[in-house]
């Protein structure tokens, strides 16, 4: 199984990955051979069964509605690649 | 050199205990790492980074803390980190070019507590890129040796993965034991590889907060060490509740050290019949058999039992991995932190500070959970994988409610050559095959070195639990470990000639 060079281009796309044209054959055999084997599933009856996202052994618990950190900027922006005063520093979104 | 060799060549109990009796100092016994450290790593590539000064630092505060009476569970032994745990003020990359210069602000639970516990860390040890990957060849910081050698053949082997560093450094005798986490295998499969031992604790066992994220219903942390008793000294450091991780479990953490030695008579062992691979070598079949009747003799009822999922495990895990992957590692965007390619646009700095910082295997499992995911395949894929985890849960239920725990190879060969296997991603997945269904089912899985194969490698046999019942675990793996009494060394470890 091989997946298509839009397709390919497309889910880059939603996942911001940068994918250069010399690497899109490559990834169509790569993926698609990947893609391919886990379609083992299908030979399986799921009819009638729940979808677990975990394994759940924790309760959610809830907590008091309250701040519990905060006020350390320079602690939150010590790895920013880009800062412009207390902000982090990105290109120009907006016109 | 035969003192240092005497101090590395221990166990962690025997240290501990070296300790409290002043045979050694913890400065001492964490120079004498730090040599053979210095000696090995360049060869091994096992730590990324080494921080000997903190650790002679932390020594001499143990010395003192001891000195006074107050000494923690772990107080002045030298262990390693692996690269995964956020350490404050100390490097944290996930071996990834994207976190090459990430320097925490704060510290992971499992380390915190272990500090608390007066632990010295040597450095942060190696591992695959983000911890995905079954031999350490994904790492940005280069691949990791095996101190094991072929009889007779001086090529170099890998580590195992993820936890591949960890592994290696324990095995060649440069750290007492080490911390590793495992998603689908990344602990016990390098133990094995390595010749140690190595447990996964049920899910939610140790606290995932500060430890970088891969797969978050997956990850979870767990020791490696030379033995099954040290294995159960550092778990019971490095669990607990944590409020801090919504998936945290809030139960009491034994004593699972006393669990060790303890009697397994009578206990119902299951062994299931699909945990065999195509192409399996004869010898782990045979070794498979030597532990079953290991255990029959110490007094266990062996019980044949189906997990008729096991084969559906590995897709299983390649939907539900990479889906937790591409969500998770969305954070990496070049603007918080991290490596950033500069750009006119926002969207470009995201794509090009991506496609820069993150390796090959990474890129291919963000884009497969990218898809899996998204509008159009998410019901022919990620929904359909979420439902073959219940049944893989359901077997497991099943099966325990007839057995305590589960004996089954760890992985389907021993270490292979640097470089092997790499030409199909699909057949490096394939390593995890005994090891991915335990994770899916949150249930603990340690693995316990049993004997060498033909060529003189370690493999170990996989012993599998019921929920927060690792305690039966650590008193089966004491009862293999005796049997079998695995003392073979590695080719590499310190004081040996290399």
């Amino acid at each position: 199984m091989s997946l298509d060079a839009a397709t390919i281009r497309r889910i880059a796309r939603l996942a911001r990955l940068g994918v250069g044209e010399a690497e899109i054959e490559r990834l169509q055999t790569e993926l698609g051979h990947i893609i391919g084997w886990v379609e083992q599933l299908g030979e399986l009856d799921l009819d009638g069964v729940e979808p677990i996202a975990g394994v759940g052994h924790a309760a959610l618990r809830l907590r008091a509605d309250e701040v519990t950190d905060g006020d350390r900027v320079e602690a939150v922006l010590s790895n920013a690649p880009g800062r412009a005063g207390p902000f982090y520093a990105v290109p120009k979104v907006v016109e | 050199m035969s003192d240092m060799v005497e101090l590395t060549g221990q166990s962690l109990a025997a240290a501990l205990d070296g300790l409290e009796k002043g045979r050694f100092s913890s400065v001492e016994l964490t120079r004498a790492h730090l040599d053979a450290v210095e000696a090995l790593n360049p060869t091994l590539n096992a730590y990324i980074t080494v921080t000997a000064e903190q650790a002679l630092t932390q020594a001499a505060e143990a010395d003192a803390v001891r000195a006074r009476g107050e000494a923690g569970l772990l107080c002045g032994a030298p262990v390693a980190i692996k690269d995964l745990f956020c350490t404050e003020g100390v490097r944290t990359t996930a071996a990834s070019r994207i976190l090459s210069n990430f320097v925490p602000p704060y510290e992971s639970t499992v380390t915190a507590q272990m500090k608390r516990d007066g632990a010295v860390s040597l450095g942060k040890t190696n591992l695959d890129e983000f911890a995905m990957g079954s031999s350490n060849m994904t790492s940005a910081f280069g691949a990791v040796q095996n101190p094991w050698r072929r009889r007779g053949d001086d090529s170099p082997l890998v580590p195992g993965g993820s936890s591949g560093g960890s592994a290696s450094a324990v095995a060649a005798r440069i750290a007492l034991a080490a911390t590793g986490t495992d998603t689908g295998g990344s602990i016990r499969q390098p133990a094995s590889f390595c010749g140690i031992a190595g447990i996964k604790p049920t899910y939610g066992r140790c606290s995932r907060w500060g430890t970088v994220a891969f797969a978050s219903s997956l990850d979870q942390a767990g020791p490696l060490a030379r033995t099954v008793e040290d294995c159960a000294i550092l778990l019971r450091s490095m669990a607990g509740f944590d409020p801090k991780d919504s998936t945290s479990v809030d139960v009491a953490v034994p004593d699972f050290r006393a669990a060790v030695g303890r009697s397994v008579k009578g206990m119902r062992i299951g062994i299931p019949a699909e945990y065999r691979a195509p192409g399996m070598p004869e010898e782990i079949e045979r070794w498979w058999q030597q532990g079953i009747a290991w255990l029959r003799d110490a007094g266990c009822e062996i019980v044949d039992v189906s997990l008729p999922h096991t084969r559906y495990g590995l897709a299983t895990y390649y939907i539900v991995a990479p889906a937790e992957c591409s969500s998770n590692l969305a954070r990496y965007d070049g603007v918080r932190f991290g490596e950033r390619v500069e750009a006119d646009s926002l969207d470009a700095l995201y794509e090009r500070s991506r496609a820069a910082g993150f390796g090959d295997e990474v890129k291919r499992r963000i884009l497969i959970g990218t898809y899996v995911l998204s509008s159009g395949y998410y019901d022919a894929y990620y929904l359909k994988a979420q439902k073959v985890r219940s049944l893989i849960l359901r077997d497991f239920t099943e099966a325990f409610g007839r057995v305590d725990a589960l004996l089954t190879p760890t992985a389907p060969s021993a270490a292979f050559g640097l470089g092997e296997k790499m030409s199909d991603p699909v057949t490096m997945y394939l390593n995890d095959i005994f090891t991915v269904p335990a994770s899916m089912a949150g249930v603990p899985g340690m693995s316990v070195p049993v004997g060498l194969d033909s060529a003189g490698l370690p493999l170990g046999l996989q012993l599998i639990g019921r929920p927060f019942d690792e305690e039966t675990l650590f008193a089966l793996g004491s009862a293999l470990e005796k049997a079998a009494g695995f003392d073979h060394l590695p080719a590499l470890r310190a004081g040996a000639v290399a």
